[in-house]
């Protein structure tokens, strides 16, 4: 019965064609643009948690309720021992300290007088420490574009750009004028040994990275950390454990005290908890509105192929075939096309969008003035989940399609159906 | 009987009116007391930090309005820091670094040393005369001294306060409160001055309360620990060479 039906579809490709390159456009539209915003979704976890949050960050209550004025007045002091906690505890993540800081960069001419000045995005990391994870987080060797790696206290790494703009070389002195933790001024020389570029619009603007410590003695912080991040080891960001890791962490450190720490995950501490939740309310719109258009599309074409395919509908009912298998019938044709259609589109979607996580697209000149972390270099990403996700819309579609336009078969009357013949 | 008291009162209300000064009167009567040819002055600064209460402790040399040199004497994370003023131009030296900063543009709007005093308040001409109209608009009591009420209003562009209300006490023509506000109105920071003492013959408050309304904290106490009015300057020290001796 099926190969029956099968060798009717391929032999009339009138009956198979148009609704199979249906159902393949949609499932390819829906496959590339899932894994489309899944790769800019992931690409704004990623930098958010490289350079900003962690995938958990543990701050005091009152740094949570301020951090984007990066109010290190209300850092956490006694880092280290918390640190130590940190890791004996949630030992599936990697935990390392973070200070963020605001300054400017000072380059002297050779009196010492300021020759070139410029506003700094400064992160104090750790960088020296053996077994430290964050230079390969921070990808920092991929990311270095002139000199080296800081190897000693007193070394620091400046995005390329901002070394351009203040024209100042590998090897040179540069005085970083911040604030202190009391708020005082803060003044402290470093050698810049390397200039980096991220492909992150913000870091590569004007960023400082320091060792940690060299940043706890410039901005009298001693044991202090803005910050603990956590990062899970795979890298991605699992949200479920991190909310039962962060609900632990507080359940044992419930506190008034707004200097007692908290962890928050990457959703709360980043701010974009609205930006995931229009991703999946786009995507989730996306294949809504796919199933629509699709069913109203497959319709239209299931109703004029029973237009076109009156006369041998006709014919079979004629003949005593039963509506109900001749609706089951085209059914099973409807499987078929959505199958076949959606096992085309998905690996024509697919191909598309591992050509866009290869190459990406390269949106720096429409992200100039962005101040949220994400590449420059939007990239999609294949997966398991982006392979799945056309290919039940599309078999869906078609056998409503089907379903509906089918329902006329129930309305032919059999004593009608030999005047029909005859006319 | 009636017109004869309304005739009395007339009278004294008159008479108030002539004792009233003007505000310029009242302020050049501040100015008189308040400021010499020059200043030697040591003083601790208490800052009452969200978390934290720091003392900095300096010596300042003032010649004029102008220009003063301070050196910060202690903690030790601050001793050696140095500052120059000269005119309208600022300059820090750290000992740490080895570096003369001069201190413009934004950064005159931060801190000094995370007080509840800006960069920007050092930098204004004392002399409120020179850069505010003053009107006076009433009497109050402060700690129990009767004081002039005197509104000031910029007369010139770019000042950090659009207008200041200050009490000055009437007698000793000492400022004893001063709350200073944005051009939107918003007040900024309120300023308790106390403890006046007569110093060679001038009144002098060396207890001040500083209070940047937006901050948080209890405010700054700047305790004037010693003060010498028209001594003898050494004329090297307003000179940027003088900071990294």
């Amino acid at each position: 019965m099926i190969r029956f039906l099968l060798k009717g579809l391929l032999r009339d490709r009138s009956r198979s064609l148009f609704p199979v390159l249906i159902v393949a456009a949609g499932v390819m539209l829906t496959v590339f643009l899932f894994a489309w915003m899944r790769g800019v979704e992931a690409s704004v976890l990623q930098s958010t948690a490289h350079f900003t949050s962690g995938y958990l960050r543990v701050t005091t209550r009152a740094y949570a309720a301020e951090a984007d004025q990066q109010p290190n007045d209300l850092a956490l002091l006694g880092a280290d021992s918390l640190l130590a906690a940190l890791r004996q505890g949630e030992s599936d993540l990697l935990w390392t300290p973070r200070i963020t800081f605001g300054g400017l960069l000072d380059v002297p001419d050779a009196h010492g007088e300021t020759r070139a000045q410029a506003p700094v995005a400064g992160l104090g990391v750790d960088l020296l420490s053996p077994g430290s994870p964050e230079p390969a987080m921070l990808r920092l060797a991929a990311a270095l574009v002139r000199g080296r790696l800081p190897a000693r206290r007193g070394e620091i790494l400046i995005s390329d750009e901002l070394a351009r703009r203040l024209d100042v070389r590998p090897g040179q002195v540069a005085t970083l004028i911040g604030s202190t933790m009391s708020g005082a001024m803060a003044l402290a020389n470093f050698t810049v040994v390397g200039t980096v570029r991220f492909g992150v619009g913000p870091m590569d603007h004007g960023a400082m990275i320091a060792d940690v410590a060299d940043v706890q003695s410039a901005l009298d912080m001693e044991n202090g950390a803005a910050a603990i991040l956590g990062f899970f080891r795979d890298d991605l960001y699992h949200e479920r454990q991190a909310d039962s890791a962060a609900a632990r962490f507080n359940a044992a450190h419930r506190s008034a005290d707004p200097y007692a720490p908290v962890m928050e995950t990457l959703r709360e501490a980043s701010g974009l908890s609205d930006l995931l939740d229009y991703i999946t309310a786009v995507l989730d719109a996306l294949i809504g509105f796919f199933v629509l258009a699709m069913s109203i599309v497959l319709w239209n074409a299931g109703l004029m192929g029973s237009l076109r395919r009156y006369g041998e509908i006709g014919v079979r009912l004629a003949v005593g075939e039963d509506q109900g298998h001749i609706y089951r019938a085209m059914l099973v044709e409807s499987v078929a096309i959505g199958l076949v259609g959606s096992l085309l589109g998905t690996a024509i979607g697919l191909g598309a969008a591992w050509f866009l996580q290869i190459h990406g697209i390269n949106v720096r000149s429409l992200l100039r003035d962005n101040t949220m972390m994400m590449e420059d270099v939007l990239r999609a990403r294949v997966t398991l989940g982006a392979a799945l996700i056309g290919f039940v819309p599309g078999l869906l579609a078609t056998v409503l399609g089907a379903g509906i336009s089918g329902i006329g078969i129930y309305r032919r009357q059999t004593s009608q159906l030999f005047k029909e013949l005859e006319a | 009987m009636r017109t004869l008291w309304g005739f009395a009162l007339l009278l004294r209300a008159g008479a108030l009116v002539a004792q009233t000064p003007s505000g310029d009167e009242v302020l050049r009567r501040v100015d008189q007391n308040m400021f010499a040819e020059s200043r030697i002055v040591v003083s601790l600064m208490i800052i009452h930090g969200r978390r934290e209460t720091r003392t900095v402790e300096s010596k300042s040399w003032q010649r004029g309005t102008t220009d003063a040199y301070t050196e910060y004497l202690a903690p030790a994370r601050e001793k050696g820091t140095k500052m120059l003023k000269l005119g309208d131009d600022l300059w820090t030296y750290d000992p740490g670094t080895d570096r003369t900063i001069m201190i413009s543009g934004s950064m005159l709007r931060q801190s000094v040393m995370g007080s509840d005093l800006s960069y920007e308040d050092m930098m204004e001409d004392p002399r409120l005369a020179h850069s505010y109209t003053a009107a006076v608009t009433g009497t109050e009591t402060v700690d129990g001294r009767s004081c002039w009420v005197v509104s000031l209003t910029a007369k010139v562009e770019g000042l950090a306060y659009e207008t200041r209300r200050l009490w000055v006490d009437a007698e000793r023509f000492v400022p004893l409160r001063e709350d200073l506000y944005a051009k939107s109105g918003r007040l900024l920071k309120t300023i308790h001055l106390s403890e006046v003492r007569e110093v060679q013959g001038r009144w002098v408050p060396v207890h001040a309360l500083y209070r940047d309304v937006l901050k948080e904290g209890a405010g700054t106490e700047f305790v004037i620990e010693s003060v010498a009015f028209d001594a003898a300057l050494p004329g090297y020290l307003f000179s940027k060479a003088a900071l990294r001796k």
